[in-house]
């Protein structure tokens, strides 16, 4: 497919086009940026949702339950799920999809899973430009259910305009989790399975911790109980999520989000490139693994040898 | 004391001196050995290894408390198992020709094999079923279909099993119907439902209803039966099933009684009391292909559970604590490659199953991984029973190979190592939590693709797969089914519902509606509907629409 | 720096069929030989299994089915694919699939078919040599 069919055929609401593009962005295709850089005006619209948590805390199981209730109000839905690849054979196994079922031929629902390959912070490299391309194709809400590995998922920040965080009753220890960088990103707690003892418990715990936290806020994350199998609940999430998104709107937050966005996005994209290109200008060049040598002998020392490299290949014009 | 420790001395003389000289000239096959369920086999046993059996506490007499020994005083000297070949295919009328022909080869029990839309509770004509109509059982959608499967079959006689689940309670209202038709009164059938949601869940895959309400059906046909079919098999708790999906002997063990604890438990709580319902309990295990490990498992399985319904329920009845069982060769050791070879599998499985105390049993076909079998496939199969039971002479004298060291120390490794499992499971909350939580789901598929990647990587030899294998395997005539049965099927339905009285049908399952939302017991208002030729499919979309449909949790 | 590309397969079980101790295996097969897996689940419809694959941008789909059906819902799946207009994804089957059968089903379009006793290495190495990525 040409960069103007994918265009083309995502803006017209096309899934293969949709799928092909998400693809390329996955295999950092450089038609993909070319895709993206021309669907960039058409994206911005959607109202992203980060669902952070746990695994098997229900994250999958309560967007399938949003969604439902969403499509009832006929909002059109997007998801991204992003599950862990194998540090060793790069292989995942993407299971989120599983607890989807009830929405697959639902034409303005359109979910699509991807495996980390090697990137940390809960989502994949690719999740961001996914999210973007979906936006492009016109889905209202997002989801982005992250890996739920346990550890600080914070990226999701960068992409979403509202994070929920779930947790389930028990263990102590993913309080510890949330203490550790997930309660600062909260918008919206979910104590999730509120059919298993101690839910209420969790409730008071978490309240009782933001109580003693020390950020102010000028929003106050609720904490609500829900069961993803039955979707009790869920229509409160529903409405937390809507006036956080008035809130941010009202606040102009919603506006101030954005612009950290695309600096942050801006400052990435360049680091990227550069660092791209002075790696391909280097790899395998003898100046380049002489000067190595050379550092591992002690006869030269790596700051002065990167300031070299660099004023050398990057600025020259030729190769 | 002293004894035993003059016998480790000499033991260990052997172990050092003849042992170590010859595995210098002679190295062992392996480093390790291990059954195929990865328990640690040693090179001898010897009293050593039974130090702590109490022969009294631990074995008993056949028929007696913990029934380690069987549970029939004669054993087999009074009758044989009952040789039961699970079949069933195309359309109610084939079948029943395939069951007057296994009853005229000596064939003492009746098994069903449904196809999958009744399993799952749709009528052939049902969208869902398309393309699988008859498939791999036959397919029953109506009181009329069952009338069909049973015609010339005296229902006093025979005893009928029925590998039936979530839709249990509408196949067993309609055999009480057929058997009234006959002018046989239910109390007098004899046969089993295998009626076990929870292994559906982890290892077979036709559940209909979430758990609740199935515990809900199931407990219904408990005390059903407990008042009017005093004796018929309530309830098959099955291992077979989770053995295939891939299981280990120990898991297979653990998991069944974990299933099976929880199913008492849930009668207890629906107000049962344990000795009336408890003797009635029955199970079905695999007889994979570790021969010893699988003899030790049917007598470890038995001992446990006798342990658990005196123990943990307290039961008071000796009947209660006896647990019967079918058994099955394992399907999934027979090969498509030089299908004979399978003949001789199943002839040492079967063995197995009788040696190790089985009350029933169905031999697979050499077939088994072509098709479903052929008639003279299913005939090898059910000579071979025949032979074991009246040439071989194993069934002359109770449980023979008791009293060996390593058989008795096998049966305390796999019991041991079956408590610990379940004891995590009770941990977890018990075999619902354990399988809404995937824990049992994640030990099935890990057991099973351990397994495959040691066949794959040969440090597993099956004959004829990896290795022994021929260049060119032989044609084999494996068994069509008829493809015109869908059609058929369909029709005939078609006329079951111009013919029948839709009032009374509209009129039964209104009540059946109305039942399922109180807590009254199911059994009586689905036998009204089965009787005025309410479909399957009709009754269960009732249910469907009261309890919902179970997703599952489709575990990795 | 560019990751390489990843073979990204849908394992999926059409019909009520619950036989899937297979299907599992395959899935894990694939994901320890690096490919991304997509596992369905039991009892899809033709429809769910194209619109999954479509949707997830697989390269490979890969029924499996050991209770006869697969001659009602193999082609099903082939046809809703051209439907959509996919024609570079490889089909493959694999399961209880008597041989009298084979010829009728690599017309419809499936690639290959795998029967028991398949070692899993086969079966990667014939999809990673035959999927277009
Ligand atoms: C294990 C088993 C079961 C287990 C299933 C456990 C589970 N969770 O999977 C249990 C006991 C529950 C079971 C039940 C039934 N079974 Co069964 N079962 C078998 C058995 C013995 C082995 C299958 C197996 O798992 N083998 C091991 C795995 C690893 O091999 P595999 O699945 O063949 O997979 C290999 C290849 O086929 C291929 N492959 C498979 N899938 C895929 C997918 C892809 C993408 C690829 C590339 C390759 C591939 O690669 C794999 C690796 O080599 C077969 C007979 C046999 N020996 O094959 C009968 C068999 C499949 N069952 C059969 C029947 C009839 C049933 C029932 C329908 C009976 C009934 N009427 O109730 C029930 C109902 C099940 C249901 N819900 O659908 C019949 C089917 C007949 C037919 N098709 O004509 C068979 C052939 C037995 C027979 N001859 O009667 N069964
Ligand atoms: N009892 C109970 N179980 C639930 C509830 N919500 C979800 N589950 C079950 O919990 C399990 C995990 O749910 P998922 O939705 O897959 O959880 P997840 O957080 O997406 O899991 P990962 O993506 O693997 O991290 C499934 O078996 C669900 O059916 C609930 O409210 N109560
Ligand atoms: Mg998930």
């Amino acid at each position: 497919m040409s960069v103007s069919e994918l265009v083309n055929g995502v803006l017209s609401g096309k899934r293969r086009e949709l799928a092909r593009l998400i693809s390329l962005i996955e295999n950092e295709d450089p038609e993909a940026a070319e895709v993206l850089s021309r669907l960039y005006k058409n994206t911005g619209k959607a109202h992203v949702i980060g669902i952070t948590g746990p695994p098997g805390s229900g994250k999958s199981s309560l967007v399938t339950k949003l969604t439902a209730e969403l499509r009832k109000r006929n909002k059109t839905i997007g998801v991204v799920c992003v599950d862990p690849s194998s540090p060793f054979t790069g292989g995942a196994l993407l299971g989120d999809r599983i607890r989807m079922q009830e929405h697959t031929l639902d034409k303005d629902v359109y979910v699509r899973s991807m495996g980390t390959r090697g990137h940390l912070g809960g989502l994949a490299r690719a999740t961001s430009d996914a999210v973007r391309a979906i936006d492009a194709f016109g889905k209202d809400i997002i989801f982005v259910e992250t890996v739920g590995a346990g550890q600080a998922e914070v990226e999701i920040i960068e992409i979403a305009q509202t994070i929920i965080v779930t947790d389930v009753p028990g263990s102590g220890d993913d309080i510890q989790a949330i203490k550790a960088g997930i309660m600062e990103i909260a918008d919206i707690f979910v104590v999730n399975k509120k059919d298993l003892p101690g839910a209420d418990r969790k409730v008071t715990e978490i309240n009782a911790m933001l109580d003693i936290d020390p950020i102010e806020r000028a929003w106050r994350p609720p904490v609500l109980l829900t069961n993803g199998r039955t979707g009790e609940g869920v229509l409160e999430v529903i409405e937390k999520i809507q006036a956080h998104l008035q809130f941010l709107k009202e606040s102009g937050l919603l506006e101030q989000k954005g612009l950290q966005r695309s600096r942050d996005e801006l400052h990435d994209l360049m680091r990227y490139k550069l660092t791209r290109e002075l790696y391909q200008k280097l790899e395998g060049r003898p100046e380049y693994e002489a000067a190595i040598k050379k550092i591992a002998a002690r006869k030269e020392d790596p700051y002065t040898v990167a300031e070299r490299l660099i004023a050398e290949f990057l600025f020259s014009e030729s190769r | 004391m002293k004894d035993s420790s003059k016998l480790r001395g000499l033991v260990n003389k052997w172990e050092d001196e003849a042992v170590a000289t010859t595995v210098k000239r002679f190295p062992e096959r392996e480093k390790k050995f291990e059954t195929i369920s990865g328990l640690p086999v040693n090179r001898l046993y010897t009293p050593l290894d039974l130090e702590e059996l109490d022969y009294e506490k631990d074995l008993g007499f056949p028929g007696q408390y913990p029934f380690t020994r069987g549970v029939q005083p004669t054993g087999y000297r009074g009758r044989f198992w009952t040789m039961r070949q699970y079949s069933g295919f195309a359309t109610a009328r084939e079948t029943n020709e395939r069951f007057h022909f296994l009853l005229e080869q000596g064939q003492t029990g009746l098994s069903i094999a449904f196809d999958l839309p009744t399993q799952i509770g749709y009528d052939s004509d049902d969208v869902l079923a398309q393309g699988e109509v008859g498939k791999v059982g036959v397919a029953i959608d109506s009181l009329s279909d069952m009338e069909v499967l049973f015609e010339g079959i005296p229902l006093d006689k025979v005893s009928t099993s029925m590998t039936i689940n979530a839709p249990a309670s509408v196949l067993l209202a309609m055999y009480i119907a057929v058997a009234v038709k006959q002018g046989v009164s239910m109390d007098r059938l004899r046969g089993t439902i295998q009626n076990d949601i929870l292994k559906e869940y982890v290892a077979r895959g036709t559940y209909i209803f979430p758990p609740k309400p199935s515990m809900r059906l199931i407990t219904d046909i408990f005390k059903f039966c407990s008042e009017k079919m005093p004796l018929w098999n309530t309830i098959s708790i099955s291992g077979y099933h989770i053995r295939e999906a891939g299981s280990t002997a120990v898991q297979e063990v653990a998991f069944t009684l974990a299933d099976g604890i929880a199913y008492v438990q849930a009668a207890i709580d629906a107000g049962l009391d344990v000795d009336d319902f408890a003797s009635r309990l029955s199970f079905f295990f695999g007889s994979h292909s570790d021969f010893l490990e699988e003899i030790c498992k049917f007598r470890a399985a038995r001992r446990l559970w006798a342990r658990i319904m005196r123990e943990r329920f307290k039961a008071k009845n000796d009947d209660s604590c006896r647990m019967r069982f079918h058994t099955q060769t394992a399907g999934c050791t027979l090969t498509a490659q030089q299908p004979d070879n399978n003949v001789v599998r199943v002839t040492l499985q079967a063995l197995q199953a009788v040696l190790g105390g089985t009350q029933s049993l169905h031999t697979n076909s050499r077939d088994e991984a072509l098709s479903l079998p052929t008639e003279q496939s299913v005939q090898i199969a059910l000579r071979t029973q025949q032979i074991i039971a009246h040439e071989s002479g194993v069934g002359d004298t109770i449980d023979p190979l008791a009293g060996s060291y390593y058989i008795e120390a096998l049966t305390n490794k796999i019991e041991e190592s079956a408590v610990a499992y379940i004891e995590k499971i009770d941990a977890m909350g018990g075999a619902p939590t354990s399988i809404e939580n995937g824990f049992i789901q994640r030990e099935i598929s890990e057991a099973a693709y351990q397994f495959q990647k040691s066949v794959d990587e040969s440090r597993r030899v099956v004959v004829g797969v990896n290795k022994f294998t021929v260049e060119e395997e032989s044609k084999f005539d494996y068994l069509r089914v008829n493809p015109k049965a869908e059609k058929e099927q369909v029709k005939e339905l078609k006329k079951v519902r111009l013919a029948r009285d839709e009032e009374k049908v509209k009129k039964t399952l209104d009540h059946l509606h109305t039942v399922a939302k109180s807590d009254e017991n199911l059994m009586p208002p689905i036998i009204d509907a089965v009787k005025v030729y309410a479909t399957l499919g009709e009754i269960c979309g009732i249910l469907r629409d009261v309890f919902g449909e179970y997703k599952a949790p489709d575990i990795l | 720096m560019s990751s390489s590309k990843k073979i990204r397969v849908l394992v999926a079980k059409p019909g009520l069929d619950g036989h899937d101790r297979g299907a599992k295996i395959v899935a894990r097969a694939l994901r320890d030989a690096g490919m991304e897996v997509i596992y369905t689940g039991l009892r899809q419809t033709p429809e769910m299994i194209v619109r999954a694959a479509l949707d997830e941008g697989v390269h490979c789909i890969g029924l499996s089915i050991l209770s006869g059906a697969h001659n009602a819902l193999f082609p099903r799946v082939m046809e809703l694919l051209k439907e959509e207009g996919i024609d570079d994804v490889l089909v493959v089957g694999g399961g209880i699939i008597p041989e009298d059968d084979i010829p009728e089903l690599k017309k419809a379009g499936i690639a290959a078919i795998f029967g028991p006793g398949t070692p899993l290495d086969e079966i990667i190495e014939y999809i990673k040599a035959n999927v277009k990525l």
